[in-house]
């Protein structure tokens, strides 16, 4: 168990710049998740800690020692492959005790390990079936076994959820998260999907064309995007281009004059006020203008379940979508298109963002 | 009604095709047991006497050992440089790959006489640059045979190999295995159907081989094929029939056997 430290590591294929510069510094035990869109560079960074692709420029060190060189047999590594990768033609136990084996790990010890491992992930009554007789949890089960029998320094997984369907990715998130405390195994995972990146781990990393944007808490992440990527990418829907105006308002670019919190970052240039459509509120009579308040009226009103969406427009042109709980969850009543209403939201509902 | 209809027609060609395939070899087959003297139809009466006849003839015991272990070497020369040609084509690009490739194929392309002829031209030219026979030896011939089974290993091995996913090459890795480790654990058990069908292709390919091997036996060497013919040059009797009844249960066992071994299909 160690800590993982990428000093601007550069990933260079013909022409194109896969990872560029990309330095990280992460501590023992932390479950860290590498998040953006496909091509951003978060596997190839993966691959390149695992050893798997060449590194162009700069170092990888795992607990003080220079891996960059090493082959991935030599850097005790567990890595978790997308689609499993588990041997199709050995058993669960013989994948299990592969990477003992190639330990020389004597065979009572092994048998013993192999049990335990299997144990952990709840799968020692399928010690002698064939990957293909499993279920695909199973499979990610087994894979996960596999990769940590040989306590490894590191754990590395390439979008370990993408192939289960959802209610197993809601228990798998929740049992790698579980296996990983209990391990405290340090654990770098590559995942698309920011509700996965948000919910499993302690630190989340955004990149974005083989850079990182973000880097922080899940929390920090979510709640105060530092660029307009970041902030899109989290599921903010309302991104207002406009310029600043003094200490605490924002001019829309269609018009509107705004309040926003005055310790937003960043005065230059073109900015966006990204606010998140479950901070808008959405009333149907026409009352006293607050802060921040807009007339407008529905355009389109989504239902999707436990929330409605509703797009509405402004008489300047501004289009918003506003998130209200359905009403049978207690939300307010729903509204059709063509409503005239006020949506308005709380001056710190948003943050100031760079284009 | 319209798709029962398709369905017929698909069934009545498919049995067609079969049909077609299987006629002539059944055919060979029931002629090896008539016990007319001079190949004719309808027959006579029904004998065994054509087998026991070719097995006492020196020319089909010899002309069949000889070509038994022609095609075994063959196949180990075939899979000996077609797997780890394989390897390096479908795992490495290099420059030249793509001319490596082709040609490794193109022994399967050039028909046989052709290849017969120019490998014998060639070891002529090479016997005279280097005063050393190559043409009419053990050597010269499997030198040909392993050419003409080669551009199977290569086929079915770079498929095999190209359908195998990476992967697991890769997770055996990061467990700690070494490249020999994981070519002998992980690679080879799952190219091995593709292997074995490469085996035997080879083998049945070089051991039904005629052109290639009329040019470069040498004297006092006969394969069976080359039996046959000269055979047919001067009778036409069942015997021939009764050799390639032999021949057809061999090669019809073989392909079972590896079909059981490893699932064939899965090599195409």
């Amino acid at each position: 168990m160690s800590d993982v430290i990428l000093q601007s590591i550069v990933k260079r294929y013909d022409q194109t710049v896969a990872v560029d510069h990309v330095s990280l510094s992460i501590s023992q035990g932390d479950l860290v998740a590498l998040l953006g869109p496909s091509g951003c560079g978060k596997t190839t960074t993966l691959r390149m800690i695992g050893g798997f692709v060449d590194v162009t420029e700069g170092k990888v060190l795992v607990g003080g020692r220079d891996v960059t060189a090493l082959p991935p047999a030599r850097r005790n590594m567990g890595f978790g492959f997308q689609n499993y990768a588990l041997f199709p033609h050995m058993t669960v136990a013989q994948n299990v005790a592969f990477g003992l084996e190639m330990r020389r790990v004597s065979k009572a010890e092994t048998a013993a390990r192999v049990g335990q491992a299997l144990d952990r992930v709840k799968l020692a009554h399928l010690a002698e079936r064939l990957p293909k007789q499993l279920s695909g949890g199973q499979q990610q089960r087994v894979a996960l076994a596999r990769a940590l029998v040989i306590e490894p320094d590191v754990l590395l997984l390439d979008e370990p959820l993408s192939n289960l369907d959802a209610q197993l990715r809601q228990e798998m998130k929740i049992e790698i998260r579980e296996l990983q405390r209990s391990l405290g195994i340090t654990t770098i995972f590559v995942t698309h999907d920011q509700d996965e990146a948000l919910s499993v781990a302690d630190r989340v990393v955004v990149m974005r064309q083989g850079r990182i944007e973000q880097d922080g808490t899940p929390d920090e992440v979510f709640e105060t995007p530092r660029s307009h990527f970041v902030a899109e990418f989290m599921g903010v829907t309302n991104l207002l281009k406009g310029q600043r105006e003094g200490d605490a308002h924002f001019r829309v670019a269609s018009g509107e004059l705004i309040t926003v919190p005055p310790e937003a970052r960043g005065a230059i240039g073109g900015m966006a006020f990204a606010l998140r459509p479950e901070r808008i509120e959405v009333a149907e009579h026409s009352g006293a203008a607050a802060v921040n308040s807009l007339e407008a009226e529905i355009e389109n009103a989504t239902y999707r379940g436990h929330v409605i969406d509703y797009r509405v427009r402004t008489p300047s042109g501004l289009t918003l979508v506003a998130r209200r709980p359905a009403p049978a969850l207690g939300g307010p009543k729903a509204l059709g298109a063509g409503n005239k209403v006020r949506v308005s939201w709380a001056s710190d509902a948003g943050v100031l963002v760079p284009l | 009604m319209h798709a029962k209809w398709v369905n017929r027609l698909y069934a009545t060609m498919s049995a067609a095709v079969v049909a077609f395939i299987l006629l002539p070899l059944v055919g060979i087959v029931w002629v090896s047991f008539f016990s007319n003297r001079i190949l004719s139809f309808p027959p006579e009466g029904y004998t065994l006497d054509w087998y026991v006849r070719a097995w006492g003839m020196d020319v089909f015991r010899d002309g069949f050992v000889t070509s038994v272990q022609t095609a075994a070497c063959a196949t180990l020369i075939s899979l000996g440089l077609g797997v780890p040609a394989s390897l390096a084509l479908t795992r490495y690009r290099f420059i030249g790959r793509d001319a490596i490739q082709t040609l490794l194929l193109a022994p399967m392309i050039v028909p046989g006489i052709v290849g017969g002829a120019a490998l014998f031209i060639a070891f002529i030219e090479l016997e005279v640059l280097f005063d050393h026979q190559i043409a009419g030896t053990l050597g010269g011939l499997l030198i040909a045979h392993g050419l003409i089974a080669l551009p199977w290993t290569v086929r079915l091995v770079t498929a095999s190999l190209a359908g195998t996913d990476r992967s697991i090459e890769e997770a055996a890795a990061s467990l700690g295995a070494s490249s020999l480790t994981i070519f002998r654990r992980v690679t080879l058990p799952s190219i091995r159907p593709g292997i074995v069908a490469a085996a035997l292709f080879s083998f049945v390919i070089s051991f039904i081989d005629l052109e290639k091997s009329i040019f470069l036996v040498g004297a006092g060497r006969t394969t069976l094929q080359i039996a046959l013919v000269n055979y047919l040059e001067w009778n036409l009797d069942s015997t021939v029939a009764a050799v390639a009844t032999v021949q057809i249960v061999i090669i019809g066992t073989l392909l079972l056997a590896s079909d059981r071994y490893a699932k064939l299909g899965r090599a195409f």
